[in-house]
């Protein structure tokens, strides 16, 4: 297109504003973006986990145990390949705003249960399941609170009173999200040596020989217990985790509606800028119609200077959320694991700035289009 | 010599798309700003509200919250026998040993189950808790199947009517009544008779006793009694500042958003408004060189058009305060992940909140206006009006 200079020399004429524009178009897809990589991680750890893995939890409710005694029934249940069970510690760590994951669980069981989501080291697995106070880190929180190897760390327990002295003895890496790199390990016994008369197992895993046998597992689990005092539910590992992002409640629609109040606002300042560069250039506009420049063409070159401004604040934007959240771990606290712009925001976003573009852009370009010269150069000196 | 307000009102009718633009922007951003606060405040608020400062909370040594908490019987009797506890009408204690206990409900609509707390309570715990009442059918009766469900959690879950029956814990509990308590968090519990619940736990053990002092004054003395002797294992908290301290996650995160967000909006509003401002400037020249020629100092030049940017900021930020309104009463849920349950709460604008929105927007017309102002006031008289 070979009048690119003049919308160039446009853009230019008032950098301030340009620069301006672009700016606040650029800020508000990147709260844009940010607002819906929080809907989109969430939904994401909520499809976190195996389908061929189930979760049995007491039915009264999450907190309360169930029997060791269960461990050899459901290994009995036909579909079950291997049973494990583990523990929610809930200790505290320093202080109790360094909050993590720490499950107590029963080492060797657990491990060959999530085989395959993860890597230790067979010896510092063999080192792990050897010593009773040991236990392991994910490579993540050990450089979050700067561990070594061997350290001994001290746990307040909060459920189970006392301090806890657990020694480092592996560091692991996740491969699927399910087995979390923000999280510690350690021994179930440890916990049921100290208060035997009380401390059970918080749920058990169950991993199948076959994923299409879930539901006939889960009812069959289910109704092994109903008449127990201690009934339960079990349901698929991706349930389970997908039933903890219910619990925030309606994240999604409060992220929505701050993030189109977002948009509208931007469109307003983007809109606003456009306006205002018309209004000033309507005698030039009058000029360019009298040498001959058609409508249709001052219509264009209007819109490709609002595309051009909506369009580079989009890129900006966008390219900075991309670049800054997930190179930099953010998680919020450990709330949001993984946290990361995905390329279905990106295009949404994008798509966003074209309507920006067009929004701003068309009353305008219209009114350029429709521009009388007589009229328009009657103000000309 | 100031120039008159009124002169601003009128320049900026003059331009009334842009100068609506420009203070709807500010509105969205105050709107939002407000509805963030709200929100906070509101889920702070529920938690606030559940203590009163008159009580005690007394948990387990190092239990940070109600549901990792224990107290045996006979613990139970020795506090509840402390002289510094206010008596009812009846002459006895005004003392609730209470069990805490998390349980999933069946959800209204079919949506799964809900977990909820049922605390189980004796019939002092309507005293000593005294925002709580009974708005619909009656109490449970004690040494019977029947529970009170809170007003904000009755409208979530299935079989949720006066005499319907809820289950959970392996029986089945008939509703007798709905209680509300001003919009505190023990509005999305299930309360029903301590020794009924107690089974449902397994085990002989309250979570916590929550008691009413007779002079509210000597906390500190009755709490340092309790955690000095040695047949407890206890912390005394004052139950306002413990249920306070529950929020402190969730509030930590509500801010932080509302920070987070309407900085970055205003900072969009911002420099929308030094577009239009500087526009306003430019357009302008002509009547800024004839004022200045008039003998207005460049300070009221000054004056009047930051005047001009935060008047424009100000409708803005009324504006927005209109929008924001109607959200207070909202009622919307989370988890408090200190006991894993639902807590439903209300949005809840607050006069200070407002003050805050309409702050906020003075600032962003003030942060707007001032470069441009600057460029009016330093206009070469001369140049200008040749």
């Amino acid at each position: 297109m070979r009048f690119l200079p003049l919308v160039w020399a446009n853009l230019m004429r008032h950098k301030r504003r340009t620069v301006l524009t672009t700016a606040s178009v650029a800020l508000a897809l990147f709260l844009f973006a940010s607002l819906r990589s929080v809907v989109t991680t969430l939904q994401a750890n909520g499809e976190v986990g195996s389908e061929s893995r189930m979760i049995v939890q007491s039915a009264k409710a999450i907190t309360f145990f169930l029997p060791r005694s269960y461990e050899e029934r459901l290994l009995a249940v036909p579909g079950v390949q291997a049973v494990s069970f583990a523990l929610w510690f809930n200790g505290v760590y320093r202080d109790p705003k360094d909050f993590f994951a720490q499950f107590a669980v029963d080492p060797e069981s657990y491990l060959d249960v999530y085989a395959g989501d993860y890597s230790l080291p067979p010896d510092q697995r063999a080192a792990f399941v050897r010593e009773r106070t040991a236990c392991i880190v994910g490579k993540r929180l050990m450089d979050k609170f700067g561990w070594r190897l061997g350290q001994n760390i001290t746990l307040r327990g909060t459920i189970f009173q006392g301090d806890w002295t657990l020694t480092i003895r592996g560091v692991y890496r996740e491969i699927d999200p399910i087995f979390s790199e923000d999280a510690l390990h350690f021994h179930y016994d440890m916990v049921y040596e100290r208060y035997p008369r009380w401390v059970s197992p918080g749920w058990y895993v169950l991993k199948l020989k076959d994923p299409s046998l879930a539901p006939q597992v889960a009812s069959f689990v289910d109704s092994i217990f109903k008449n127990s005092s201690d009934p339960t539910k079990t349901g698929t590992e991706r349930a389970f985790n997908a039933s903890f992002v219910t619990m925030w409640g309606n994240v999604s629609f409060l992220m929505n509606s701050i993030g189109m109040a977002v948009v509208f606002a931007i469109l307003l300042v983007a809109a606003n800028s456009m306006m205002l560069s018309a209004r000033e250039r309507i005698s030039e506009v009058g000029v360019l119609k009298t040498v001959g420049f058609g409508d249709g063409l001052l219509f264009r070159l209007v819109m490709i200077e609002a595309s051009a401004i909506a369009l580079g604040g989009a890129v900006l934007g966008l390219g900075a959320a991309k670049a800054l959240f997930r190179p930099s771990g953010f998680s919020a606290m450990g709330f949001l694991p993984g946290f990361d712009v995905t390329a279905g925001t990106l295009a949404l976003g994008l798509g966003i700035a074209v309507l920006l573009a067009l929004a701003s852009g068309l009353v305008p370009a219209l009114n350029a289009a429709r521009l009388n010269a007589v009229q328009a150069l009657r103000h000309v000196e | 010599m100031k120039i008159p307000l009124i002169y601003n009102i009128r320049s900026l009718l003059r331009r009334p798309v842009s100068s609506a633009m420009t203070a709807l922007g500010v509105a969205l951003v105050v709107g939002v700003f407000i509805a963030m606060l709200a929100l906070a405040n509101g889920f702070k608020m529920a938690l606030v509200r559940t203590g009163s400062p008159d009580n005690v909370l007394v948990l387990r040594k190092g239990a940070d919250s109600e549901l990792s908490s224990g107290i045996g019987r006979d613990n139970a009797a020795i506090i509840a026998a402390l002289p510094e506890i206010a008596t009812g009408a009846d002459g006895r204690p005004l003392a609730s040993p209470e069990v805490f206990v998390p349980v999933n409900l069946a959800a209204a609509g079919g949506g799964g189950d809900r977990l909820v707390v049922a605390r189980g309570v004796t019939t002092q715990a309507f005293e000593v808790r005294h925002n709580v009442r009974i708005v619909a059918g009656r109490r449970f009766a004690p040494g019977r199947d029947e529970v009170v469900l809170g007003t904000a959690i009755a409208s979530l879950l299935a079989h949720s009517a006066v005499g319907d029956t809820i289950h959970f814990g392996g029986r089945g509990w008939m509703v007798a009544g709905h209680f509300s308590s001003g919009g505190s968090a023990f509005e999305s519990e299930v309360w029903g008779e301590n020794e009924q619940l107690m089974p449902v736990l397994r085990g002989q053990v309250y979570q916590v006793v929550a008691f009413r002092l007779a002079n509210p004054a000597l906390f500190d003395q009755t709490r340092r009694t309790l955690e000095d002797d040695p047949r407890l294992q206890v912390d005394a908290h004052r139950e306002s500042e413990f249920y306070a301290a529950q929020s402190s996650v969730l509030r930590i995160i509500l801010n932080f958003l509302a920070v987070f967000i309407t900085g970055i909006m205003a900072i969009g509003a911002v420099f929308g408004a030094v577009n239009t401002m500087y526009a306003a400037v430019a357009s302008r020249t002509d009547e800024i060189a004839v004022l200045l020629t008039l003998g207005f100092p460049p300070r009221s030049v000054l004056a009047s058009f930051l005047a001009e940017a935060a008047f424009l900021a100000l409708v803005g930020g009324l504006l927005g305060c209109l929008v924001a309104l109607p959200i207070n009463g909202i009622v919307t849920s989370t988890t408090n992940w200190s006991s894993f349950s639902q807590l439903a709460f209300q949005f809840m604008v607050t006069p200070g909140i407002l003050v805050r929105g309409v702050l906020f927007s003075l600032v962003m017309g003030v942060l707007g206006g001032f470069f441009p102002a600057r460029r009016a006031a330093r206009i070469p008289v001369v140049e200008a009006i040749r």
